[in-house]
């Protein structure tokens, strides 16, 4: 099926800054502006960068069934939330498989799922296939949602003079309702870069506003616009999985280093029956970090070795550019999984060593673990 | 638009030769479009002194943050330098692409072979520039 890319609300801004434009999940978006990469990705950790994430998929649920539906679509405990939390989870096929990454957001009359946007159309019709046996309505808002991430050091600095709401009251995986520069906006204090930042959801009109005015406000804290290359390096110094490259629906969150969000004891979920069972049964294969002792640049489906055979591959790679050496993901068996087991990653004709280790790679983050 | 300056000769792999003091030795390296094109460069792995290389074949690699590529010898020749510089910097090659970001010398086998290659306004063509 070929489909014509659509168009955030900021596509004429990025065009207009000079945005390398490239495909991604069925959108147009910027993969980095003039500045490049590794400047973008040095904004993030030390200042801060304004990422254009509208393509993120949102659906509302309202009714009063509707947590009993998100316990039965999601992993982690959704009755944990208190109303302007944020939560971590997935969603898994009944044998086991991810299905979607996702963050719950539990509002005053509404839950908040906000989806990869390469699963959207996948997760809203499995939403919606569940959602039948609930009182709840489901409304997909994607299309009516765009998504600003402010991240970095100074993301609050640079946001707080934007908006009466109390910033220092809203600790990390936290969210409310305010108004940012005249435009009503869910602020979210998360983001998938390890620095401190914002995540603003707004109406596509206002998302051209917000951008400029964020951009002005940071002129003078070093904020520069940053692209979907420098977030992708940014995730992965921080360990986070991507979904499509790190998580599929060949692995279970149990595999994939997700046992931290997986509440096998919160009742029944989908998958929960196939989790219990691979637990019992034993991890045979682990999702693990690992970085390079020698120089060479790891990426997405390098195999890698041990003992001169084949044993996994890698997921995600990259050199980090805050510690300038190869870090990445990959799938090995359960018995190579430990802290400090020596691999080989094959990079065309030769094999680089590595060792696993466990995220994140980058500890100095600017994250308010309140 | 890219820099492309004259007196430049360069393959439609985007790889160029620049004339040096010495007859018949030529700086290789890739252009100021390519180094646009692949972002910022994290590694470039380059071949001994002294190796012989056919044209078209490739001589080493150029990481860069988004994807590797392959350089290729724009003629046949021997290496008789390599720019060691770029191990501890390999941002020259997108700073400056035809000066310090050069990547070898090559005395060349046969000058006739350099009649293949683009000049710079055939080279603009290729772009679409």
């Amino acid at each position: 099926m070929t489909e014509s890319l659509k168009k955030t609300p900021l596509y004429d801004v990025h065009v207009a800054l000079g945005g390398k434009m490239v495909p991604f999940a069925g959108f147009h978006m910027p993969v980095q502006y003039p500045a490049g990469i590794t400047a973008e990705h040095q904004a993030v950790r030390t200042r801060a960068g304004l990422f254009d994430v509208s393509h993120m998929g949102e659906f509302f649920l309202r009714g009063p069934q509707a947590l009993d539906l998100i316990q039965k679509l999601t992993v982690n405990d959704a009755s944990r939330l208190a109303v302007g939390q944020v939560q971590y989870s997935a969603m898994c096929l009944p044998e086991g498989g991810i299905i979607d990454d996702l963050l719950v957001y539990r509002g005053t009359d509404y839950w908040m799922l906000v989806v990869n946007a390469s699963n959207k159309d996948k997760d809203l019709a499995w939403v919606l296939r569940h959602a039948g046996q609930f009182d709840v309505t489901v409304e997909d808002r994607s299309d009516d949602t765009a998504l600003l991430a402010l991240q970095g050091p100074e993301a609050a600095a640079i946001l707080q003079p934007l908006t009466k709401t109390p910033l220092e009251e809203l600790g990390y995986y936290r969210f409310g309702e305010g108004v940012v520069a005249g435009v009503e906006a869910i602020i979210s204090r998360t983001g998938y870069t390890g620095e401190d930042g914002f995540e603003l959801y707004v109406s596509p009109e206002s998302a051209e506003p917000l951008w400029q005015a964020l951009m002005e406000a940071g002129r003078d804290r070093g904020l520069m616009p940053a692209g979907l290359g420098c977030r992708d390096s940014l995730r992965l110094e921080m360990g986070y999985a991507l979904y499509g490259n790190d998580l599929d629906e060949e692995h279970t969150p149990l595999e994939s280093g997700l046992a931290w969000i997986t509440k096998l004891q919160k009742g029944d979920f989908i998958g929960r029956e196939a989790l219990l069972r691979q637990k019992e049964e034993g991890i045979r294969r682990r999702l693990v970090g690992f970085r390079l002792t020698e120089r060479g640049f790891p990426r997405h489906g390098y195999p890698v070795v041990a003992d001169g055979a084949e044993v996994g591959v890698v997921t995600s790679g990259v050199v980090s550019p805050t510690l300038g050496e190869g870090i990445g993901m990959a799938w090995v068996p359960a018995s190579l999984a430990e802290e400090d087991t020596p691999l080989g990653i094959r990079i065309r004709d030769k094999v680089v060593a590595a060792r696993v280790t466990k995220p994140p790679f980058y500890r100095g983050g600017s994250i308010r673990r309140s | 638009m890219s820099q492309i300056p004259e007196g430049l000769l360069y393959t439609e792999e985007h790889e160029y030769l620049k004339p040096s003091d010495e007859e018949g030795v030529y700086f290789v390296g890739v252009t100021d479009y390519a180094q646009g094109e692949l972002g910022d460069v994290v590694y470039v792995e380059l071949p001994e002194v002294g190796a012989r290389f056919g044209k078209m074949e490739p001589f080493g690699t150029i990481e860069a943050v988004k994807a590797v590529s392959d350089l290729f010898c724009p003629v046949s020749g021997e290496v008789v330098e390599v720019n060691t510089a770029l191990d501890d910097d390999p941002s020259l090659v997108n700073s400056d692409p035809y000066g310090e970001g050069w990547m070898i010398k090559l005395r060349v086998d046969e000058p006739a072979e350099l009649d293949d290659l683009l000049d710079a306004t055939a080279y603009r063509a290729h772009l679409g520039e």
